[in-house]
């Protein structure tokens, strides 16, 4: 396995020693042809993550008050749920549209802001929908499987996502600073705590757990890209 | 038929599903089996009905008790499960080349695996409901795909499938896909690694070695 000509000297150098490491035993799989870095950056996201950010996030599961829990995780989900609603649209899917469009509505307006997710409660399911997804319906390839410490696992087209994800914000415009910081690091620590059970089957569950929440994560963003509807695998049992 | 959670936060990142689903593969895992003459989508729901009442009703689950949670799993679930073809499922290519003994070996640890793993998040599933989706299949299919998708307040759907396939003890499952994600299939990279490294014996050395390792945890 050579590096390519165009490989940046500064990622060259984080993943050499994974390099050197993987190639023996490692074949170059298509979807993922950075693994030798990759792995190296999973190295870095377990202890980055184990040390910092699983427990701070176990802290807020286990003093924080369910009730308050629930209400940040709702707040948040109603941004999402907007979020989803502009890539129905994006997509050509008014319908789903129209019921994400109506649970922000519903939330926003009579769920104290979001904090009360009574659209759920009233049985309007909730959608997920994102930008990576929408670029996937419009026809951009995959790309290269990514995984970047803290962030975690992403491709080309998933991360070019999350950077449209990202600039849109509405958390972002905020211009109080202070504000704006608290609740980046609420949404970071909401979803780092709705990761912790997974992170116990991983952990309990996987001979190779980069391989494991590789093909997890793959797998379910098919899922996700065809509606609940992907294509088969190829079943190469016999 | 809509889906999973998976998008969140702006500085987050989009691993989110994974929780949402790693979690609901414990749950689906479990909220399985089956009845010698039943229809497999009967079965399905019948089992996981049983079992969620179970994990809602009984208290030692509740607690935490594992030798409790694990009683409940061998008894209600574990029948309704065929664990040759899920390891052969995992294993993929190789599972041809290896003899008999070395499948029984190999099943045993998987098996041992998957309760382990799974057991662990079975009482993390109360809040629920599940959606059973009606059969689509012919009356004489001896492979069919039972649908359901578990709702929770504040969370996307997540579509749980269970393959099943008809043997002479009735329908039995030998695959659970959540959000997408085959409980079984998601082992194959693993397994293939580990084949080309040391063969079906170092598989069977490296399951061995991962479930001594973790019992006591």
């Amino acid at each position: 396995m050579t590096v390519p000509r165009w490989f940046p000297r500064s990622l060259a150098a984080l993943g050499i020693a994974a390099l050197l490491a993987g190639c023996a035993a490692t074949p170059m799989r298509a979807d993922d042809p950075f693994e030798p870095m990759n792995r190296a950056s999973y190295k870095v996201h377990e202890v980055v993550d184990g040390h910092f950010v699983k427990p701070i996030a176990q802290v807020y599961v286990d003093y924080t008050p369910r009730i308050v829990q629930k209400a940040i995780s709702n707040f948040f989900g109603n941004i999402d749920d907007a979020i989803s609603a502009i890539n129905d649209f994006l997509q050509g899917k008014p319908d789903k549209g129209g019921n994400d469009l109506g649970r922000v509505l519903l939330n926003t307006g009579f769920g104290v802001g979001g904090l009360i997710d009574i659209a759920s409660e009233a049985g309007i399911p909730k959608g997920n929908e994102d930008f990576g997804q929408t670029l996937g319906v419009w026809g951009l390839p995959q790309g290269p499987y990514l995984f970047i410490p803290v962030f975690g696992p992403t491709t080309v087209r998933d991360g070019t996502g999350w950077l449209i994800r990202y600039s849109i914000g509405p958390v972002g415009y905020i211009p109080d600073v202070p504000v704006r910081n608290t609740l980046y690091g609420l949404g970071g620590l909401d979803m780092r705590a709705s990761l912790l059970p997974a992170d116990k089957l991983v952990e309990e569950g996987a001979l190779d757990p980069y391989a494991f929440i590789r093909r997890a994560y793959l797998q379910h963003r098919l899922y996700l890209l065809y509606d609940g509807k992907p294509p088969p695998e190829k079943d190469d049992e016999k | 038929m809509k889906v999973t959670t998976i998008s969140r936060r702006p500085a987050a990142m989009p691993g989110a599903g994974l929780a949402v689903w790693l979690c609901a593969l414990a749950f689906a895992f479990f909220a399985l089996p089956a009845l010698a003459q039943e229809a497999p989508d009967a079965l399905v729901k019948r089992v996981s009905q049983e079992v969620l009442q179970i994990i809602k009703a009984d208290p030692k689950v509740q607690a935490g008790d594992q030798a409790r949670i694990r009683e409940v799993i061998e008894t209600k679930l574990l029948p309704y499960f065929d664990f040759e073809r899920m390891t052969a499922l995992a294993t993929g290519r190789g599972w041809r080349s290896a003899t008999p003994e070395q499948k029984t070996r190999l099943t045993a640890e998987f098996k041992t695996l998957l309760v382990r793993t799974y057991s662990g998040a079975l009482n993390q599933y109360r809040d629920q409901t599940i959606d059973y989706k009606s059969l689509r299949a012919d009356p004489g299919a001896t492979e069919v795909t039972v649908r359901t998708e578990v709702v929770r307040s504040g969370q996307a759907p997540v579509q749980i499938d269970y393959g099943m396939e008809k043997t002479p003890s009735g329908w039995k499952a030998y695959d659970v896909v959540v959000g997408g994600i085959s409980l079984v299939t998601n082992y194959r990279d693993e397994f293939n690694s580990q084949i080309q490294r040391g063969g079906i014996d170092g598989l069977i050395k490296t399951l061995a070695a991962k479930n001594a390792g973790g019992a006591s945890k």
